[in-house]
């Protein structure tokens, strides 16, 4: 070990995270290898390790031969204040050594807020961070992942983005990169070449240009780079790579269990929200697939828990029967299987009671807004019914808490349905009283709420998100009506949500509002404890630019989106056409009872 | 059903891994073998599984105890083969045997105490220490388990402590109190940067080597 590691890390909390040696790391021959990549997560270790995108183009990258994929993570702030005391570069976990000497340097990014942080881990390497500056092919930076969809505030800092999913795009990458470095090409060269890969954006080789009112004018490809840029995604899902073997970390992390992947993509179509759009169109994996995979991963792993996962696990058609057989596995591992993201109906319930052993603590459902007309307006296709029918379910069968998640700030809300909320509540609370079987129990009803932040490619994209004295006046609101002792009443004044708004649908001029950030000490901003809404507003005033044009302009339909040539199959016409349905108040079938002609079908079939 | 005993190496990055985590880590370390942990049978079950005498986050030990019962009634021969290739690295299983002796019989652990000095060791460091440690009172702060100061005398704690010296490495090899109350080794650095701050070393590490009952016998 690093002599200088060894000294720091008696110093610093949970040193685990930093030493790597986990059961399945991959280690490799430095001799045997041609090209090394630090893939990095712009977040802690316990959150990275927790995230399925990263573990599983872990598995594709050290697959191939020739190839290392190592681990790096962006070290909490009391290591970092030590590793820039000890003069020492950031470094994978693990070799342990500096990722600035690496090939590639790959971020994976699902978050607007973790920008900071993967400007300060190019820094900590030693890495300039812009691409002009860095003129060899190595280390070429490149960033995948959901915040990609609009990357345009990094632009300057990438190399090259990848688009939608990555196992088959990073393959072809690392393939071209390979060829690059055997026959000497320029980073240039590579470039130019690279942005003709399906998937691949390479942002240098497009000019932006921007009216007087600072609205983005044209977007204009050079050197033969295509006009458009469709994202990748993997048509079969029973073909693309499981990792069911894959790193048990040491140390406790956030998802501490199996993740098993049953499908990508959603039926339903909230208007709010990114991820139903952007992972069109539906691929589901087969039951029988799922179920091997299960036991795999658990044999291997040793793990006791394993969640099933998918943006809307209750929409996956063989559940009950993947259930139905997973359950004597489990029974005779000790393995707890556990639901997220399940809808608020019946169906759920009695799949959640049977698979729940010993405490039945708490349940948590996101009805969103609090009236059925502001439901229908955001396509949250849920009635009250189905949710008090829930609530008594879980009630009658025992459960004594209840988590209910809205938002404020949603397009049309009015005051009537910022009350409503507090009716939902008391309606829930109603639903105690019918339905407890043991009332000396008592019952907690929680209520949080978040400022609703619009995203680019949902049928949001041109609202504004509205201003902070609003939101506060809707909370205030809100509090006076929640009057139930039995009611806890949860919301934060977040002002992280205000600048995800401005950075979410930020174009790239805010490249330099970034580095200024950065420079004024920006690091870690996804967490409260580093997050400075001042230093941020210093950043733009330095820049000579108005967060508020960002976050709380409404635009118009036909206006170019800074992230009007990436494509995510879903087209145009159809996210206007949602748009205009909120404010009539009409909703869209989910993609089950009716096709709604999305157009992300352009990849492959839909497997509604 | 068997109560069993892993005797395991816990070095390198492993032994950054804290009692909780490492109690965690072997929960599953045992079904990736084929065991299955047995499990208490109250409303909210829990492996039985229990580590008998914590190792201090960054030390390294060849000694360590881990107590366990699983399902299967074996006596623990192929056990240490069967669990090593599913282990993070730094963590290396010796041996596993029937455990036949209450962990309450330890009394007595040896360690080395490593101190780095940079610049060189100074001059008569070792002497010093000697001398040091052959007082019948060297107080040391420490904090208790309510997050106290608290001075304790370190002396009768130690049964034997042996120094030595070379290019820039002062070496302590001791043999202390295990519980009831034990003496955390790193704590004689704390009593040297105290005592003598001119020997106070730039790094000192510690590695567990053996554990003894109260008669000096190698404890298993």
């Amino acid at each position: 070990m690093d002599k200088r590691l060894e000294r720091i890390l008696p110093r610093v909390q949970k040193p685990a995270r930093y030493v790597g040696g986990e059961y399945n790391a991959v280690m490799k021959d430095v001799s045997q290898v041609d090209t090394r990549v630090a893939f990095c997560f712009p977040d802690t270790y316990e959150i990275g390790m927790s995230n399925l995108g990263m573990r599983i183009l872990y598995g594709v990258m050290n697959q191939m031969d020739g190839v290392w994929c190592e681990r790096c993570f962006h070290p909490w702030g009391d290591m970092e204040q030590e590793m820039r005391k000890a003069q020492m570069p950031l470094y994978a976990l693990e070799s342990g050594d500096p990722i600035g000497d690496f090939d590639v340097i790959a971020f994976s990014v699902g978050y607007e807020m973790a920008f900071p942080a993967m400007l300060n881990m190019l820094d900590l390497a030693g890495v300039p961070l812009r691409s002009a500056k860095r003129e060899a092919l190595a280390p070429l930076v490149i960033a995948g992942g959901t915040a990609m969809y609009n990357c345009e505030p990094i632009a300057d800092f990438i190399d090259l983005a990848l688009l939608g999913e990555g196992e088959e795009q990073i393959v072809e990458v690392l393939e071209l990169y390979r060829q690059a470095k055997r026959e000497g090409w320029d980073k240039h060269t590579f470039l130019c070449k690279a942005c003709h890969l399906a998937g691949v954006y390479v942002p240098g080789l497009y000019d932006v240009s921007y009216h007087e009112d600072g609205t983005v004018a044209a977007i204009t490809p050079r050197d033969g780079a295509p006009a458009r840029i469709r994202k990748r995604i993997v048509t079969d899902m029973d073909k693309a790579y499981y990792p069911a073997r894959t790193i048990v970390p040491s140390t406790e992390i956030v998802q501490d269990r199996i993740t098993l992947e049953l499908f990508r993509g959603c039926i339903r179509g909230c208007r709010f929200c990114q991820a139903g759009y952007v992972y069109r169109p539906v691929r589901s994996r087969s039951k029988e697939l799922c179920a091997q995979y299960a036991r795999q991963a658990v044999e291997d792993s040793g793990y006791q828990e394993m969640t099933l996962s998918s943006l809307s696990t209750s929409d996956y058609r063989g559940l009950v029967e993947l259930c139905d057989e997973l359950e004597p596995f489990c029974a005779q591992k000790h393995l707890n299987l556990s639901l997220p993201s399940l809808r608020a109906d019946n169906f759920s319930m009695a799949l959640m009671e049977r698979l729940q052993k010993g405490r039945k603590t708490g349940l948590t459902f996101a009805p969103e807004a609090g009236t059925q007309r502001l439901r229908d307006a955001i396509n949250k296709n849920l009635t009250e019914e189905d949710l008090l029918e829930s609530c008594r379910r879980a009630f009658a069968g025992g459960y004594s808490a209840v988590k209910l998640y809205f938002m404020l700030g949603l397009p049309t809300e009015t005051d009537e349905d910022v009350e409503g909320i507090a009716d939902v509540a008391a309606h829930v609370m109603h639903a105690w009283r019918e339905s407890a079987t043991n009332k000396n129990r008592g019952v907690r009803i929680t209520v949080s709420t978040s400022w609703f932040v619009p995203k680019p490619h949902t049928a949001f994209q041109w609202e504004p998100q509205i201003s902070i004295e609003e939101y506060e006046r809707r909370v205030a609101l809100l509090r006076e009506r929640m009057n139930t002792k039995t009611v806890t009443y949860n919301w934060h004044p977040s002002p992280t949500s205000f600048m995800e708004a401005v950075i979410s649908r930020g174009d790239r001029r805010m490249c330099a509002v970034l580095e200024e950030a950065h420079r004024r000490g920006a690091t870690l901003d996804a967490w409260e404890e580093y997050f400075s809404l001042e230093r941020w507003m210093d950043a733009f005033a330095a820049c000579g630019l108005d967060p508020h044009f960002y976050a709380n302009r409404t635009r118009a339909h036909g206006e170019v989106m800074p992230w009007s040539h990436i494509d995510v199959g879903v087209s145009e016409a159809f996210l206007q056409r949602e748009h205009a349905r909120c404010y009539e108040g009409v909703t869209t079938p989910d993609c089950r009872t009716q096709c709604s002609g999305c157009g992300a079908n352009c990849f492959c079939p839909c497997d509604r | 059903m068997a109560k069993l005993r892993l005797l395991f190496v816990k070095e390198d990055q492993a032994s950054y891994i804290s009692h909780l985590d490492l109690m965690r880590t072997f929960q599953r370390v045992f079904p990736r073998g084929g065991m299955n942990l047995r499990h208490s049978q109250g409303f909210h079950p829990h492996p039985l599984i229990s580590i008998v005498l914590p190792l201090p986050v960054g030390q390294s030990s060849d000694c360590e105890l881990l107590d366990f019962e699983v399902e299967q009634d074996i006596d623990g021969t192929g056990i240490a083969d069967a669990l090593n290739p599913g282990l993070p690295a730094g963590l290396f299983v010796r041996d596993c045997y029937r455990a036949e002796r209450a962990a309450r019989e330890l009394a007595f652990l040896r360690a080395r105490l490593e101190l780095d000095y940079d610049r060189g060791v100074p001059a008569g460091a070792a002497d010093k220490l000697r001398e040091l440690f052959s007082h019948d009172e060297v107080l040391v702060e420490k904090r208790t388990k309510h997050k106290e100061l608290a001075q304790i005398n370190v002396i009768p704690l130690i049964r034997s402590v042996a120094w030595t010296e070379s290019e820039n490495l002062v070496t302590a090899e001791v043999v202390a109190a295990a519980q009831n109350p034990g003496l955390n080794p790193a704590l004689l650095e704390n009593a040297v940067a105290a005592q003598l701050p001119e020997l106070s070393p730039d790094f000192a590490r510690v590695r567990r080597l053996e554990l003894y009952d109260a008669e000096m016998n190698v404890f298993r």
